[in-house]
């Protein structure tokens, strides 16, 4: 079964091609790295897949749901972290979650038994009360991803989640991404750093509006390192 | 249906919040109209005379007069401010998060637009209650039967800044909506004086004043302030309240916008 899947995804902004016929698909619980410099068009990508932006050709179904014919259906199944924080800094963590419950149809009980479990699996429950400009970068991260995870999504998008982070920060919000497609979501994780992606991830990379690669990390990456192997096939075309 | 209400009673609510925390917002929304009704009005008594024009049944003074252009000023400027905050949250991100909701973008966006005119209508019956302690006074029950006509002009002009904030790309170019918007929307019209006296200096400005939807939505509360209702002015209001907000959930459809492109 397939988690998240894109057939023939074009968009241009004007004339300059932002993804010229992407294809992919990610299966349901795997951890999928979509590597690409900067430019290459991943938050376009991110754009369609949440539906920001429709694309004039192409589909994509998330867990099941066609997003063009059945859009309520598919968002509804997705978990979303972007790259900017879209928390609300004046208000608290628990705000914030309600909120967002608020906006997934949660309210009374079951919205604090959901944002309960989402603040605990983070660690962030004694947190709760504090504003989110108080929050350091990668507490702030950890209550966007409480709240991605807070309707129980099946699949979870990521844009580059660990921008402006620590390496500790890093480190343990990507080890927890990975957790999360070993939980049975879908996991697609934007990034442009090669050491956040694993050996046994599936992955694709996109490059001036192309995908360029797409299987596991090990195979795409050959007898080179990942970093090489991204470089070589990034840089080539510079 | 629950998820509907819920969804709305939570983007009122944090509207409220947010205004709440921008004290200077709510004062200086105050102290605009408090001016004009205490300066500019009283400078201007001597200069302009009134006849008696409907809904007055006497002469009235000319602080009176402007009340309810007074109260569309609040609704107006609000409707922009919330345009304005329409383009930061874009700008910020948390639009996306508004936008990406499973529940339909046209509700999503509605209760944006009702948040914002529930606040405006707080602010005016602060004014009026300010007013009111200088001794301007409506009849005491056209402050509940303006309610529904402040609701009807703040939904109008709400639903404009919205369209407008589909199309204002970046937070710098608000200064446009002032000069273009606010201020023409303002003087062309009724507030500040009957649309009578504006023909007797031009037909071509009366003209363009009679058309304004903003004349309209004060034309609507001032009868509505005297316990009257104004059916030509209630019509107009509604339309272009339907035209806006067409437009606006033209502007903000998915297949046409660029909202998010930006980060």
């Amino acid at each position: 079964m397939t988690g998240l899947e894109a057939t023939g995804l074009t968009y241009s902004y004007g004339a300059k091609k932002a993804l010229e016929d992407v294809s992919f698909s990610v299966s349901s619980g795997a951890f999928c790295a979509l590597l690409g410099p900067n430019g290459a068009g991943k938050s376009t990508l991110f754009n369609l897949l949440t539906r920001l932006f429709v694309a004039p050709e192409g589909r994509i179904i998330i867990a099941g749901h066609d997003l063009r014919t059945n859009p309520r259906a598919a968002l509804a199944e997705l978990g979303i972290v972007f790259q900017q924080t879209t928390l609300d800094l004046d208000l608290t963590v628990q705000q914030n979650l309600n909120y967002f419950a608020a906006l997934h149809g949660l309210s009374g009980r079951a919205a604090r038994a959901h944002i309960d479990a989402a603040l605990d699996q983070l660690d962030m429950r004694e947190r709760a009360g504090e504003k989110a400009r108080a929050l350091n970068g990668g507490h702030r991260r950890r209550s966007e991803i409480a709240r991605a995870l807070l309707h129980d999504p099946s699949v979870l998008l990521l844009d580059e989640p660990t921008v402006g982070l620590d390496a500790a920060a890093r480190a343990s919000i990507t080890d927890y991404a990975h957790t999360l497609a070993d939980q049975g979501k879908t996991v697609l994780w934007a990034t442009h750093l090669t050491d956040e992606v694993r050996p046994d991830d599936d992955l694709i990379v996109l490059h001036r509006a192309k995908v360029l690669a797409h299987g596991k990390a090990r195979d795409v990456a050959g007898d080179m390192s990942l970093k090489d192997r991204f470089l070589s096939m990034t840089g080539a075309e510079a | 249906m629950s998820a509907y209400l819920t969804s709305m009673r939570a983007i009122v609510l944090r509207e409220a919040l947010r205004f709440i925390h921008q004290r200077e917002r709510f004062i200086a929304a105050l102290v605009r109209p408090l001016v004009w009704l205490l300066v500019f009005a009283a400078g201007f008594r001597a200069a302009l005379g009134l006849s008696i024009i409907p809904p007055y049944q006497t002469y009235i003074t000319y602080e009176t007069y402007i009340v309810p252009g007074l109260c569309g000023m609040i609704l107006l400027f609000n409707g922009m401010q919330s345009s304005l905050s329409l383009v930061y949250d874009r700008e910020m991100g948390s639009m996306k998060l508004l936008l990406t909701s499973p529940l339909p973008r046209g509700w999503l966006l509605f209760c944006r637009l009702v948040g914002s005119t529930a606040i405006s209508i707080l602010q005016v019956y602060a004014f009026l209650a300010i007013a009111a302690l200088f001794d301007i006074r409506m009849p005491a029950w056209g402050y509940v039967t303006a309610l529904p006509a402040l609701l009807v002009a703040g939904l109008m002009l709400g639903a404009l800044g919205l369209l407008l904030s589909s199309f204002i790309k970046q937070l710098e170019n608000f200064a446009g909506v002032m000069n273009f918007v606010i201020f023409p929307m303002f003087f062309l019209s009724s507030a500040l004086y009957p649309l009578w006296k504006m023909a007797e200096s031009s037909e071509l400005l009366h003209d363009i004043c009679a058309v304004n939807p903003f004349t309209h939505a004060v034309e609507l509360i001032r009868f509505a302030l005297y316990v009257e209702l104004n059916p030509g002015a209630l019509g107009w209001t509604l339309l272009a309240t339907a035209i806006f907000a067409v437009a606006a959930l033209v502007g903000y459809d998915p297949a046409r916008t660029r909202i998010g492109r930006r980060g």
